[in-house]
């Protein structure tokens, strides 16, 4: 004991000696390793983290009418939402009215104000129209233009694109809304519709994934047993879809599937049916598109774990005295685990994000979350639905991954 | 011939296992295995030794089901094992890389094979728990195999194979990843556990030491042949063939034509114009080629050379200083690389490299094989 301590202290000096000089050692080490990453890291930043950032602050952003109207928004911020608001505001807002037309906020205004209500625009277009140069009382000016402006809702309207952010999008995109008392509340029965896409998404990825998975494992398993010549030849064939464009194949499914193709007439001549089979423009086109396009990504990872699983293990249990099928399971596939893990993360998230594939061989009722992302940039130029759409997404798929993740890693502990 | 046991081979009727006629091919062409007999007695340790692609863990496979005998028989007493699948042939077999299964514990590793046999779970645990006591894991019953030294996972493959009490244990090279001293070590417990458990154990191997330490008899392996079955100290001291001494410790080979017979005896020329007395081999006549095989402890250096019937004179290339022995290397016509071994104490200091000395030895040290 008394020996340790003193050993200890002699050696105490010399060890903080030689820490310096390690770290001293692993300082360029580190540089450099840094020097080699930048690059990646760098281009990640610039095409990943910050489009991503800018959709997630898209997805709450309120739009323009800060920036073109700024004393009506904050004269309206300070409005206790009863009556109306005070002569002030509507004086501060007919000016600025006047002055968005210069400017051409006007538009971006009456994009914004028309997701509140679609009367807006010609609202705004009737007041400018008839607005005076100068008046005493721009209250009763204004209201004796449109009657509307003597309403408390078309100024709650305008109050509540005044803040710099917004939830609308989020709730819209969960079907939710605030109600006239700021209350969060479901949106009515017939506008209902992104809970059961999001629903619609989460199922077709998943049933994709799970069919990837029973088609995939036998076929990695093949792979990995097969002499490597025969083996060769078959991982070309999985790769094979790789070469061709993911438009082209998925054109070529309409062709195969539609009423009168390859896959009715065959069947038909085999008089296995007598009419048609309705196998695309639905859900059953979804599910064989996508399969067919994911399954190399089920294939790949599954093959190359159990590339590295000697065959010796089976062997082993079956010396032990267990049946081959239960060989399989009991000490082959749980060995399996890492690769079905990263396999199925892989295609269950590429499948959410499935937009075009969906869009061509589905049918209405199989559209996914991307689809609406689409039309919502593309088509309307909603860029706050698009990016709360998007943001949920997202924030459902990680929610999953680590769900997914800590169910796997328990496994997987096991395994190694 | 002075091989004090004639027929090495035992009484088919009284074995465990026989392999007859068996042959093998892989691809249709080349034969691995290619005439196998051999039989096993019940409480026997068989070693399969042989360079590697000989074809020795092809016959282990054979017997434990994971290959077919392209034409042949194999039998366990009298029941014909062709038919049997593996899984039914209740025999333990140790793998080279262990085979522990990686996502199970070392305890559940070992109730594998209980639970595959659906034994009462009091039995069961009863069983791992003494064999955990034998092997003297029991602290690491809740560890993984990775998390386990070689030696270890050595001991738990050893005891998985073990505790369903198999009727044979098959083991392929199980020492081959171990270094030299835990290989050592492990040789003897393993050889400890064969005569205590009187378990019978088919071994393969391509050390032969480790063959000679371990085994009742050894069957050495080339090119799919067997070309010797005994046991080791017949192996070492008559082997039936030039590649047999050559495999079986350290042998000095001098090529020549035998001269004459006498009864077990004969002579040998060789080098030019030398000649030697020696045993005669196995199948060999008078005018036949032969491998004179001299085993190194066996020739003597100068004055105790003296009086041996077999001298000749010899050139040192250089002494190698082995603790217990010396190697002396030298050259002799018909041998450049001819070695003595001589005790340490025995050796004369003042030899040096380049001198000329006189090798001995007796007619009885030198054995006439068939040339390969
Ligand atoms: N599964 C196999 N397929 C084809 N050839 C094999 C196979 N297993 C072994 N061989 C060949 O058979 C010969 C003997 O192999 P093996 O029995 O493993 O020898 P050993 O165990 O003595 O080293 C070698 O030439 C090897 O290449
Ligand atoms: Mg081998």
């Amino acid at each position: 004991m008394t020996s340790t301590t003193l050993d200890g202290g002699a050696a105490a000096p010399a060890e903080g000696n030689l820490k310096s000089r390690l770290r001293r050692a692993e300082r360029l080490r580190k540089l450099k390793a840094i020097g080699l990453v930048a690059p990646l890291a760098l281009f990640l930043v610039v095409v990943f983290v910050v489009p991503i950032g800018s959709m997630l602050l898209n997805s709450v952003d309120n739009g323009s009418l800060r920036q073109v109207m700024p004393q009506t928004a904050s004269a309206l911020a300070q409005w206790d939402g009863e009556g109306l608001p005070g002569e002030a505001t509507f004086a501060a807002f007919a000016e600025e009215l006047r002055d968005s037309r210069r400017g051409g906020g006007l538009g971006s205004v009456g994009r914004r104000l028309n997701y509140e209500n679609p009367e807006y625009r010609g609202l705004l277009m009737r007041t400018l129209m008839g607005l005076p140069a100068e008046s005493d009382d721009w209250r009763a000016t204004l209201i004796d233009i449109d009657p509307a402006w003597g309403e408390t809702a078309t100024w709650r309207g305008i109050q509540a694109a005044a803040p710099p952010r917004t939830d609308r999008y989020l709730l819209a995109s969960l079907d939710l809304e605030r109600g006239a008392d700021g209350e969060i509340q479901r949106v009515d029965q017939q506008d209902r519709l992104y809970q059961a896409v999001f629903q619609r998404t989460l199922v077709i990825a998943g049933g994709v994934t799970l069919i990837c998975l029973a088609l995939g494992f036998p076929l990695a398993y093949l792979l990995a047993t097969l002499p490597a010549k025969t083996s060769n030849l078959l991982m070309i064939l999985v790769l094979l879809p790789f070469w061709t464009s993911l438009l082209v194949r998925t054109a070529a499914w309409i062709i195969l599937l539609q009423s009168n193709g390859l896959a009715n007439q065959t069947l038909q001549t085999l008089g296995l049916i007598e009419s048609p089979l309705q196998l695309v423009f639905n859900r059953t086109g979804v599910f064989f598109a996508m399969v067919h396009i994911l399954l190399p990504f089920m294939v790949l990872p599954l093959y190359s774990v159990m590339k590295g699983i000697s065959p010796s293990y089976q062997r082993a249990a079956v010396s032990l005295g267990a049946h081959p099928f239960a060989a399989f399971w009991q000490v082959y596939a749980p060995q399996t685990l890492s690769g079905v893990a990263a396999g199925t993360i892989l295609v269950f998230i590429m499948a959410l994000g499935y937009y075009i594939t969906p869009a061509l061989v589905g049918g209405p009722a199989d559209q996914m979350v991307s689809y609406y992302v689409a039309y919502y940039t593309n088509t309307t130029n909603n860029w706050g639905m698009a990016a709360a759409l998007g943001s949920i997404l997202l924030a459902v798929t990680l929610l999953l991954y680590l769900v997914y993740h800590r169910l796997v890693n328990r496994k997987q502990l096991i395994g190694s | 011939m002075p091989n004090p046991s004639n027929d090495p081979s035992p009484d088919p009727s009284t074995s465990l296992i026989r392999f007859a006629a068996v042959q093998k091919t892989y691809d249709g062409e080349q034969l691995v295995v290619k005439d196998l007999n051999l039989a096993i007695e019940p409480g026997e340790f068989v070693t399969l030794l042989g360079p590697s692609g000989s074809g020795k863990t092809t016959c282990l496979m054979m017997l434990a089901g994971f290959e077919v005998p392209t034409s042949g028989d194999i039998f366990l007493r009298d029941q014909r094992l062709n038919s049997v699948p593996p899984h039914k042939r209740n025999f333990g077999m140790v793998f080279q890389n262990y085979a522990l299964f990686p996502h199970m514990t070392v305890e559940e590793n070992i109730r594998y094979p209980l639970k595959t046999r659906r034994l009462p779970a009091a039995e069961a645990d009863r069983k791992v728990s003494e064999i955990l006591d034998m092997i003297q894991l029991r602290d690491f019953a809740k560890r993984r195999p990775a998390q386990l030294s070689g030696g270890q996972q050595q001991r738990v493959a050893l005891a998985r194979s073990l505790v369903f009490e198999p009727q044979l244990v098959l083991m392929d090279e199980p020492l081959g990843a171990l270094d030299k001293q835990l290989r050592e070590q492990m040789q003897l417990e393993i050889k400890h556990l064969h005569e205590q458990l009187g378990l019978t154990v088919v071994f393969v191997t391509h050390d032969q030491s480790e063959a000679l330490t371990m085994s009742d008899r050894v069957a050495v392996f080339n090119d799919g042949v067997i070309q010797q079955i005994d046991t080791p100290s017949n192996l070492y001291e008559y082997p039936a063939n030039a590649f047999v001494a050559q495999f079986i410790g350290e042998n000095n080979t001098l090529a020549g034509r035998v001269e004459s017979v006498e009864g077990e005896r004969c002579r040998a020329r060789f080098g030019e114009g030398l000649a030697t007395g020696a045993l005669l081999g196995p199948g060999l006549g008078v005018g036949d080629a032969t491998h004179l095989s001299i085993r190194p402890e066996r020739v003597k250096l100068n004055g105790a050379a003296r009086a041996l019937p077999n001298r000749l004179p010899a050139r040192v290339h250089e002494f190698i200083y082995l603790g217990d022995h010396l190697r002396v290397r030298c050259a002799l016509p018909g041998n450049d690389d001819f070695v003595a071994r001589v005790p340490v104490d025995d050796f004369d200091a003042d030899m040096k490299p380049g001198d000329t000395i006189e090798l001995g030895w007796r007619d009885e040290d030198v054995r006439a094989l068939d040339a390969p």
